[in-house]
C-alpha cells in the first residue's frame, strides 16, 4: 500500500489531527487578536488555500516565524513552514521600502560601515528616530544596533597566516551582525577556537543567510543568497572543513529554512554546519580541555532563542557555561523575547513585540543576573533595550572566562 | 552526551520516571516529540486505588494540588464516571445527584464548553438547571477572532480578571445551590480554582472543555519545571529516530535534532505513548514500535484490530509493546536488558488502575525502581 507515501506533503500537513496544542504555545496569539493563530494560519488555512488562493489571509504577516508551534506539535507538522510558504506563494504585494531596508542586512552593512561613527550618532538621535518613524514606520522607541567601522572579515584576513598555522581548521559563517555590527564576537570565537588548537578561516565570500528576506516577502533574493551560500559551504565541505556559526538564526536558516521554505536543496552541506557551542562541547567531551580563570565569578541567566529551541541545541550552550568554575547558572523559561529579527522594528508590531517579551523581561529582573547569555543577536538587542541587562553570546562568555 | 538514564517520551509517564530518578540522584534526559497527552487531561488520574504516600508526595512536590475520594465526577457532556485521585479543580461526588438548583455559566462566544449538554445531563439526575452567559468587556479582544476562542486563550484573560468573574457570578446567583463553570481557571496559578470556590456562596463545580485542557497544560508546566529544577534535561521538540543495540543492551540513540551526536546512557525508558503520540505506528499491513522495533502483539487479520461501530471499545487501543515481568522491552522475543517501557505504550489498562494516567504513574515508578535497584546491584558487585 503506497497510498500513504504518495499523499504525504512536504510540510506534513495531512498529519495535523486538529489537536490545538500549537495554539497554546503561539506567542503572537496571546497578544494580537488580528492574528489567526498557527492552526488556522497553517494546516487549516492550507486546506482552503489549496482549493482556492482566495482564502489566503494577509494577517499571516503577523507570524513571527519563531517555530514554537512546530516544537510543540506532537504530530510533526511543519506549521510555520506552511505559513511562510503560503506568504511566499500567495502574497503578491511588493515589499515596502522599509521592509527592503530592514531585510537587506549585508547591503546596509556595506553601505554604512565607511560612515559608521556618523551613522551611529545619527540613528541614536531623537530627530532621526522621529523621521524614520514618520517616513518609514520604523518604531521610534527602538534602539538601532551600532555599526562597526572595521569589518570582521578584514580583521580575520589580516590574521589568515597565523590562523592557518593551527593543526586543525574550521570555517566560520560569521553572518552580517559579526561582520558589520559586532566583530568582537567573531574575535571571541577565534580566541576560544585557538585555545582548543583550532584555526579559524573565512568561507569563500558568504552572503547574508537571508532570513530577514524570507520574512519580508523577498523570497527571490533570499533564494539567490541560499544558492550562493550552499555553493560556498560545498567548497568548505569539499576541503574537509566543518563550518561553525555563532548565530542560532543563521545556522537554523541554512539548515532548515533553505529546504523547508525556499525549496533549496542543501542535503550535501546540511550536516556540515553547526553552532560553535556544539563543536566546542563535542571537542571537550572527547578529551580536549579549556583552562579557565580561577577568579571568574558571574551569575548567568541563559535565554534560549526560538531558533535555538527549534534546533534543539540549547543544551550545548548550557552545558558549556555550566563547565566554567565560578558561574552561577540559571536557565530562563523558554519563551520568545518578541523581537523576531526585523519584526519588532516595525511600527505596527512594536506593542505586540514588547508584550510578547514581557514575561521574559520580568523573569530576568527577578533572577537579577550579572549577564544574560543568548546565542542570537536580535534577542540581545531586545533584551538589552527592554531590561537594561547586559547580554552576551555564550562564546563571548567562554572567551572572557578563559585563563590568559 | 552521556546520561545515567534517557527517557524517550515526555508525557506523564516520562516526567514521573524522570522526577523519581532525578530525586534518587541520577542524571537523566527526556526527549519529547512535541507536547503530550496532558494537553487532553481530564484532571483526574483515575486510579481507583488509594494513592501511595510516594505518589502523592512526588506530585505535590511539583506544586500540583490533589485530592482523593471515592465517587463520581462530572464529565463534559453531562454524564458521570467513577473517579478517585484528582486535581483540586475536579470535584468528586458521592453520587451523581450533587445539587438541586444548578447555575451553569459560560462565556459569550465560547463554543468549546457544552452548557446545554451539561444541563440535559444534570436534569436527568433530577437537578434543575439554568444557563447564563457572561459578556465581559475584557473578552472583546478574544471575540475579534472567534476561531481562536479556546480554553487556553480564555484562561490567559481569566488569570487577570477571575476576581471580576466571581463578582459577576455573585450577581447572577439567585437560589442556586451549585454553579458549574468551564475549566478555564488557574493556568499559571493553581490556587485560583480554590479561591473562586471561596468567593462564591454556592458549591462550585468545574467541568471539562474541548482541548487544550487548562488543568492539563498547567500540570505539564508544573511537572516539567519540577523535573528541570531537579537538574533534568528536557529536550523538547526532538525525536528519537533509532537505537544502537549490541548483545541485548541499548548503547545509544540517534535523534533528529542531534543527528551525529549520539545520546548515550546506562538505561533507557520508552514512554512514547500509543498511536496518537506515534509511540506505535501502523499501516494497513502491520503495527510497529518505531524506535527499538519492540514486539507488538496484535491479530494478523486486520479486521480484528477494530470494531466497525465507532462508539465501541476499539481493540487496537489496547495494543502495546511486549515486555517481561520487570517491564523490559522485548525485541524478537528477547528482552533488552537496559530498556524499560512505561505508560500508554504498554497498551494494557488494568481495571484497578482505571486508565491511562494511573497506568502512567504506577508503571513509571515501577520502572524507576527497577533501574535504581539494578544500578545499586551493579555498584555492589563492583
Amino acid at each position: 500500500m503506497k497510498l500513504q507515501e504518495y499523499t504525504q506533503s512536504r510540510a506534513n500537513f495531512e498529519e495535523c489531527m486538529k489537536c490545538t496544542v500549537c495554539t497554546a504555545y503561539c506567542p503572537v496569539l496571546q497578544v494580537n487578536p488580528l492574528y489567526p493563530g498557527p492552526k488556522q494560519a497553517g494546516p487549516d488555512g492550507e486546506r482552503l488555500r489549496l482549493k482556492d488562493p482566495y482564502f489566503f489571509n494577509y494577517a499571516l504577516k503577523y507570524c513571527l516565524n519563531c517555530k514554537r508551534c512546530e516544537v510543540a506539535c506532537p504530530s510533526g507538522v511543519h506549521v510555520a513552514d506552511l505559513i511562510q510558504t503560503a506568504r511566499i506563494k500567495y502574497d503578491k504585494s511588493n515589499p515596502k521600502l522599509r521592509d527592503r531596508i530592514l531585510a537587506s542586512t549585508d547591503f546596509m552593512g556595506k553601505m554604512v560601515r565607511p560612515v559608521a561613527p556618523i551613522a551611529n550618532v545619527a540613528t541614536g538621535l531623537g530627530i532621526t528616530k522621529t523621521v524614520l518613524d514618520a517616513t518609514l514606520k520604523i518604531d521610534h522607541r527602538r534602539q538601532f544596533p551600532a555599526y562597526s567601522g572595521r569589518s570582521f572579515e578584514g580583521w580575520l584576513k589580516r590574521r589568515a597566516k597565523e590562523q592557518a598555522a593551527f593543526p586543525e581548521q574550521v570555517a566560520y559563517f560569521h553572518g552580517c551582525y559579526v561582520n558589520y555590527n559586532y566583530p568582537q564576537l567573531g574575535k571571541d570565537l577565534v580566541k576560544v577556537m585557538n585555545a582548543l588548537g583550532i584555526g579559524v578561516q573565512l568561507l569563500d565570500k558568504e552572503k547574508c543567510c537571508g532570513i530577514a528576506m524570507i520574512t519580508n516577502g523577498m523570497s527571490k533574493e533570499a533564494t539567490k543568497h541560499a544558492n550562493h551560500n550552499v555553493a560556498v559551504l560545498q567548497k568548505a565541505v569539499d576541503a574537509g572543513l566543518k563550518v561553525v556559526t555563532t548565530s542560532s538564526t543563521c545556522v537554523f536558516t541554512i539548515r532548515d529554512e533553505y529546504p523547508g521554505v525556499l525549496g533549496v536543496d542543501n542535503a550535501a552541506v546540511h550536516d556540515a554546519i553547526f553552532m560553535a557551542t556544539r563543536l566546542i562541547y563535542e571537542k571537550l567531551e572527547k578529551g580536549a580541555t579549556l583552562k579557565f580563570k580561577a577568579d571568574y565569578h558571574k551569575k548567568i541567566a541563559y535565554h534560549t532563542p526560538c531558533h535555538m529551541e527549534k534546533l534543539g541545541w540549547g543544551v550545548f550552550s548550557e552545558n558549556l557555561m555550566r563547565m566554567i568554575p565560578g558561574v552561577e547558572f540559571t536557565v530562563l523559561d523558554s519563551a520568545c523575547c518578541g523581537i523576531a529579527g526585523t519584526y519588532g522594528f516595525k511600527k505596527e508590531n512594536y506593542e505586540a513585540s514588547q508584550a510578547i517579551g514581557a514575561p521574559l523581561f520580568a523573569q530576568i529582573q527577578s533572577v537579577n543576573p550579572d549577564i544574560v547569555a543568548c546565542d542570537c543577536e536580535t534577542c540581545k538587542w531586545q533584551i538589552e533595550m527592554s531590561t537594561g541587562y547586559k547580554v552576551m553570546n555564550p562564546i563571548s562568555i567562554l572567551a572572557e572566562a578563559l585563563a590568559d | 552526551m552521556k546520561f545515567d538514564t534517557i527517557i524517550i517520551g515526555g508525557g506523564l509517564a516520562g516526567m514521573v520516571a524522570g522526577i523519581a530518578l532525578q530525586k534518587a540522584g541520577q542524571k537523566t534526559a527526556i526527549i519529547s516529540t512535541g507536547q503530550n497527552a496532558l494537553h487532553f487531561f481530564s484532571g483526574t488520574f483515575e486510579s481507583l486505588q488509594e494513592p501511595t504516600p510516594r505518589i502523592k508526595e512526588l506530585i505535590e512536590e511539583a506544586g500540583i494540588r490533589l485530592h482523593y475520594g471515592q465517587g463520581v465526577r462530572l464529565m463534559p457532556m453531562g454524564t458521570f464516571q467513577p473517579s478517585a485521585l484528582c486535581l483540586e479543580d475536579v470535584d468528586i461526588f458521592p453520587d451523581a445527584h450533587f445539587g438541586r438548583r444548578v447555575l451553569i455559566v459560560n462565556f459569550m462566544g465560547y463554543h468549546d464548553f457544552f452548557s446545554s449538554f451539561l444541563s440535559e445531563g444534570l436534569e436527568k439526575q433530577g437537578m434543575e438547571c439554568r444557563i447564563r452567559f457572561l459578556n465581559l468587556p475584557e473578552m472583546e479582544q478574544l471575540l475579534q477572532s472567534p476561531s481562536e476562542m479556546r480554553s487556553v486563550q480564555i484562561a490567559r484573560t481569566m488569570d487577570r480578571i477571575w476576581e471580576k468573574v466571581v463578582q459577576e457570578i455573585r450577581v447572577l446567583l439567585k437560589d442556586d445551590d451549585t454553579v458549574v463553570l468551564p475549566q478555564v481557571f488557574g493556568l499559571k496559578d493553581p490556587s485560583v480554582p480554590g479561591r473562586i470556590r471561596q468567593g462564591i456562596p454556592a458549591k462550585v463545580v468545574f467541568a471539562g472543555t474541548l482541548p487544550p485542557s487548562v488543568p492539563g497544560v498547567r500540570t505539564q508546566m508544573q511537572l516539567r519545571k519540577r523535573y528541570e529544577v531537579l537538574g533534568g534535561t528536557y529536550l523538547m521538540g526532538d525525536e528519537a529516530l533509532e537505537a544502537h543495540v549490541h548483545n541485548g543492551m541499548v548503547h545509544s540513540i540517534v535523534t533528529r535534532n542531534l543527528d551525529s551526536h549520539y545520546l548515550e546512557a546506562d538505561n533507557f525508558v520508552l514512554s512514547t505513548g500509543s498511536f496518537f503520540s506515534k509511540g506505535l505506528r501502523s499501516n494497513p499491513e502491520r503495527i510497529w514500535e518505531p524506535v527499538f522495533g519492540l514486539d507488538v502483539e496484535y491479530p494478523e487479520d486486520r479486521n480484528g484490530w477494530y470494531s466497525p461501530s465507532f462508539a465501541d471499545d476499539q481493540p487496537y487501543m489496547g495494543y502495546g509493546v511486549k515486555t517481561d515481568a520487570r517491564l523490559h522491552g522485548v525485541a524478537d522475543g528477547e528482552p533488552l536488558k537496559n530498556l524499560y517501557a512505561a505508560g500508554s505504550i504498554l497498551g494494557v489498562t488494568h481495571p484497578e488502575l482505571g486508565s491511562a494516567a494511573g497506568l502512567a504513574i504506577r508503571s513509571a515508578l515501577a520502572v524507576a525502581d527497577a533501574i535504581l535497584c539494578h544500578s545499586e546491584r551493579s555498584e555492589e558487585s563492583n
